[in-house]
């Protein structure tokens, strides 16, 4: 992967997308070789790998300590994903989806990592008002120098943000720009038989 | 000067018991306290016959008995939880095999009428020693039971952690037998955890709140075993109990 550049990885349900990235972050071991040319990568795991509930008395301003930065980066990033720094006193357990969302982008991103690896960040759930979990982290892409590796099963996100695209399913299906590479016959090798797609392309 | 070796002694343990305990009700492991604690009875009866210290009968069964819970899973994948109602009661009947009677109350619920100068200075050192290790990882435990991914993502050694919980566990309970017996220790770990999560508002007032009711209650504890002569275990329990009672009511939300 290059610089700046936004994988998705897409792929049906056990594909081994989620296991491609607990290797690549060195969770499972595995054969070959990962190299990684910056130590500043942050891993979002899918939202069900998180204990939300059971955790009694850990406060956002505790759960952010794990990241030993600064209280102004803290509130910094907490106001860049719309979410007040009063919530720095409320308990972890007690957020709502939305906002636990933005809150764990929030954290991810607070000690400004190069390589994002995102893992399902909830199918353009709604986090609140207009924006999604993607055009939130599209902003931050933008913004920030920012590599992200990106695990969705929606295919509108590969055209709007993707810049290179890896369809898994057990092995490489394919691989390339979004453009070159989604075709039908491949989505048809990825997913089966009975998807409908449409190429979201306006120059038509 | 016995009766401030005692209080110190007190101090050191109860703390110790409330810090530990509050990570052991946070991972939902507080009744392993009192398995704990039976798994020492063996160890203690040995160290009242034979005239050794009841904290090392304590510490070498229950590691002893850790390691045969960690074999026995090995073996037959039956669940951690199951092994150990196995292997404590099991512990519990041989200490009943060869502990003299005269000595089973002693063994049950503790006995702080001879304390030396060495003892204290020891358990005070383990305690602190357990305080600060654990007080490092603490943040990261509680990370692991949110997600185990991101905390190996985040390059936490979660085994090697667990290992210095478990160990830490092991002592404190060792530590604890002394002042409660091996029958009370559950109690010594998870009511002054309780008291103060009913009186926190995050998890740090809540571990060192854990820490304050622990210590409080050894020494009043103590401090009642020495004018009324009823012995302190069983004391120390009861004022911990009011404590928590107390804290129910305070408890505004």
């Amino acid at each position: 992967m290059k610089e700046r550049e936004v994988l998705v990885i897409l792929g049906p349900n056990g594909a081994g997308k989620t296991t491609l990235l607990r290797a690549l972050l060195g969770i499972i071991p595995y054969a070959g070789e990962v190299s990684w040319g910056t130590k500043d990568i942050s891993y979002l795991p899918p939202q069900e790998l998180f204990q939300r509930k059971d955790v009694p008395l850990l406060t956002i301003d505790e759960f952010f300590k794990f990241k030993r930065v600064s209280s102004e980066k803290i509130s910094r990033i907490l106001e860049a994903v719309g979410l007040d720094s009063t919530l720095l006193t409320r308990r972890y357990g007690a957020l709502s989806t939305g906002q636990f969302q933005r809150m764990v982008i929030a954290w991810a991103l607070v000690d400004e990592p190069s390589v994002l690896l995102f893992d399902e960040p909830g199918s353009g759930i709604d986090v609140g008002g207009q924006e999604t979990v993607y055009s939130l982290l599209h902003r931050f892409w933008k913004e920030r120098n920012l590599t992200i590796l990106l695990i969705t099963h929606d295919l509108n996100i590969v055209w709007e943000h993707a810049s290179r695209v890896l369809c898994l399913n057990k092995k490489k299906v394919c691989s390339g720009k979004p453009r070159d590479v989604l075709t039908p016959e491949h989505l048809k090798e990825l997913y089966g038989t009975g998807i409908k797609f449409y190429e979201h392309n306006h120059e038509w | 000067m016995q009766i401030v070796l005692a209080l110190m002694m007190g101090a050191f343990i109860g703390g110790i018991a409330g810090y530990v305990g509050s990570l052991m009700v946070t991972k939902r492991m507080a009744l392993m306290g009192g398995a704990f604690g039976h798994l020492t009875l063996p160890g203690i009866a040995m160290a009242l016959i034979y005239g050794f210290d009841v904290f090392l009968g304590a510490l070498l069964f229950l590691a002893i008995g850790i390691i045969l819970i960690w074999l026995l899973e090995q073996r037959t994948k039956l669940p951690m939880e199951a092994l150990a109602a196995v292997v404590m009661p099991s512990s519990l009947g041989i200490a009943f095999l060869f502990l003299p009677e005269e000595k089973t109350a002693q063994a049950l619920i503790g006995d702080i009428s001879q304390i030396s100068l060495t003892t204290v200075t020891i358990t005070g050192v383990l305690s602190l020693i357990t305080y600060f290790v654990i007080k490092k990882i603490f943040l990261e435990l509680v990370f692991t039971n949110i997600s185990e991914d991101l905390a190996k993502a985040e390059g936490i050694n979660i085994r090697k952690n667990n290992f210095i919980y478990l160990a830490s566990i092991a002592i404190t309970v060792a530590l604890g037998v002394r002042i409660v017996g091996g029958l009370l220790t559950a109690a010594l770990v998870a009511i002054p955890a309780c008291t103060s999560r009913n009186l926190s508002k995050n998890l740090s007032q809540y571990s060192y709140g854990g820490m304050i009711f622990g210590s409080l209650a050894s020494t009043l504890g103590i401090l009642g075993y020495e004018f009324t002569g009823i012995p302190a275990g069983p004391l120390i329990i009861i004022i911990s109990t009011l404590f928590f009672v107390a804290s129910l009511i305070i408890k505004k939300d």
